[in-house]
């Protein structure tokens, strides 16, 4: 494959350099965002501040371990990720069991009614009035109940289910397992990968929203992290509630305090669970995206 | 051996009894799914039935006064929603230009690296903000193009590009093109896959073909990649004019602040204020309905045009 010739070499050079230049975009801002964090904040606000600390502190982030909102904000996010992913990916991982199985009875009137729903949606008033119908207003059950069940991640386990031989469930059945038992202890443990892919994907997507938050619940005990730092970048009244906060909570430091590199570490913070699952996700996702667009 | 075990087992389990409690069970894991698709999307659906209402929160959906298309035709004569729509289609415009194109020769410029761990590289920083939340990643933007702490005005100051620091956040004539280029490179890496994937499935004896008739790299891409690829890019684009009308509003309501609101108002931002700041719940649903219902004409439009002309589709 290798060509010769100036034309070829400067081809590469040239592209080489864009792409570096791509690297650099998506990762300066958030690096730059990380050395901002650990910078003393009214020094941070004078500016200059990019790829390294000038005046290294950790003052921002001892605020965000002590601070009781910003708390019970990780708390509720950190809840609604763990419950809402088992619960969803447990349900979604059932019905696509049962969808593959040809002996299911008015399969194919479920899977329209199924995928229907892809296509149409009733859109975000209806959803509101509903949910106030159901009680979900304010209530923990809103960040559960709606993602219990999600067709496009059920597409990609079915793709995952189908690659296990009919031969497994039929003699499992013949030596007396019932359906939920053939799901659980062969479907499952066989479909490792991507039930691992799918649960990442499921919890990225609920650590990450904040607008259910932002729709439902108007209680602060029930809001969000994410929903919590969207309000922090862009009201002014609760960055500046969340420094006065915090020049209370650290008077030593109060002359120091500023709500950017509070804000920083906020991002810094709720993004680390991200980097950490990342590796994982990486290893999966790919394939997951393929599966995915092409049966759907 | 194993075979003759498994007959002597079937003629004894699998009679009627066996067969039913496996139907049963099986229904048992969908029945609920069903149940709670016809609550949390159908019911939904039903309920736009509001957008031909004044709806009132306390007489509910069967109380309400029905008023037919009043909700429709206040839309053609509100100026809000007018500007809302250029608003929309704008950022979308810019974003089918620039956007959809963008991971495509991102793609093909990943696959002409000579070095697999260059390439890795690249992808592994690339996929990374698709993970980020749009709380975050607005955050990023918003610092990164900052006139008091940004990288960028003191890079475009230093180097003499610009005489003095620009507030790009609060000019409204910057709006479009941020979102645009944020959800870009947000997005890129992760877009780009599909692609990646397309491009590694075509035939390599198609390219050694070509490379022997003596073409070079930009014709190897223009008459062998590329069309090699045209079902999945059709396929994105189908799904892409299908989007028009879509802004994703975590994204846009973290960048929109009151200097630019008369550029960064879209119609989901819009549909959300009238309702649920303005508490307008039935014209609100029927902005809601008109985005539905031009998404699903354009869906079928570019369905249309594009099996007429490249004999591909979706559906």
């Amino acid at each position: 494959m290798r060509e010769k010739g100036i034309g070829a070499r400067i081809f590469q050079i040239v592209n080489v350099a864009v792409m570096l230049f791509l690297v650099f975009v998506t990762v300066f801002p958030f690096w730059s965002s990380i050395v901002g964090s650990l910078n003393e904040g009214l020094d941070y606000t004078r500016g200059g501040v990019y790829f390294w600390p000038r005046k290294f502190s950790l003052t921002s982030y001892k605020f965000l371990l002590q601070d009781e909102q910003i708390f019970r904000a990780m708390l509720i996010s950190v809840l609604r990720t763990v419950l809402g992913t088992a619960s969803g990916l447990i349900v979604t991982a059932c019905v696509s069991y049962a969808m593959i199985q040809k002996k299911l009875r008015g399969r194919s009137f479920y899977a329209v009614f199924m995928i229907f729903t892809m296509y149409f949606s009733g859109g975000v008033i209806p959803t509101y009035l509903l949910y106030q119908n159901l009680g979900l207003i304010d209530n923990f059950l809103v960040y559960i109940l709606p993602s219990l069940f999600n067709v496009y991640y059920m597409i990609i386990i079915q793709a995952s289910f189908r690659e296990i031989p009919e031969a497994v469930p039929e003699s499992a059945r013949l030596d007396g397992a019932g359906e939920y038992r053939i799901f659980w202890s062969l479907y499952l443990p066989m479909s490792v990968p991507v039930i691992a892919a799918v649960s990442l994907f499921i919890a990225v997507g609920h650590w990450n929203s904040y607008f259910d938050s932002m729709m439902y619940t108007s209680e602060i005990e029930l809001q969000t992290i994410q929903y919590y730092l969207q309000r922090m970048i862009s009201q002014a009244t609760q960055s500046m509630g969340v420094a006065s906060r915090a020049q209370a909570a650290m008077p030593a430091e109060r002359t120091t305090i500023s709500a950017q590199t509070i804000t920083l570490a906020t991002m810094v913070f709720v993004t680390v669970p991200i980097l950490v699952v990342y590796p994982f996700v990486q290893k999966y996702f790919v394939k997951g995206v393929m599966v995915g667009s092409v049966k759907g | 051996m194993l075979r003759g075990v498994i007959l002597v087992k079937k003629t004894e389990k699998t009679g009627r009894p066996a067969r039913w409690k496996t139907q049963l069970e099986l229904q048992s894991m969908v029945i609920p799914v069903i149940v709670w698709l016809v609550i949390f999307c159908y019911v939904p659906m039903a309920f736009t039935a509001i957008a031909f209402q004044d709806y009132n929160l306390i007489e509910g959906l069967a109380g309400s006064q029905w008023v037919g298309l009043k909700h429709f035709r206040a839309l053609l004569t509100d100026s809000s929603f007018l500007r809302v729509m250029g608003n929309t289609f704008g950022i979308n415009l810019l974003g089918l230009a620039v956007g959809f194109p963008a991971p495509i020769v991102f793609a093909l410029l990943l696959n002409e690296l000579t070095s697999r761990r260059f390439t890795r590289l690249v992808q592994t920083a690339t996929y990374i903000p698709y993970f980020f939340s749009w709380a975050v990643f607005g955050g990023l933007v918003i610092n990164f193009l900052s006139p008091s702490t940004g990288f960028l005005n003191d890079f475009l100051l230093r180097t003499g590009l610009i005489g003095e620091k620009i507030n790009f956040m609060a000019n409204p004539d910057a709006f479009w093109g941020i979102a645009m280029l944020s959800s870009l490179v947000k997005n890129l890496g992760y877009s780009a896959i599909i692609y990646i994937a397309a491009i590694a499935g075509v035939d390599p004896s198609l390219f050694e073909a070509a490379r022997i008739d003596g073409a070079g790299r930009f014709k190897v891409i223009w008459y062998v990649t590329l069309p090699c690829i045209s079902g999945t890019v059709v396929i994105m684009l189908i799904f892409s004019i299908a989007g028009i009308l879509n802004t994703g509003i975590e994204q846009i309501l973290v960048m929109q602040n009151i200097m630019n609101l008369a550029r960064s108002e879209t119609l989901d931002t819009y549909v959300y204020k009238i309702g649920m700041q303005q508490m307008n719940f039935s014209y609100a649903t029927a902005v809601g309905l008109f985005k539905s219902v031009v998404a699903v004409v354009l869906l079928t439009a570019a369905n249309m045009t594009s099996k007429k002309i490249s004999g591909k589709g979706l559906f």
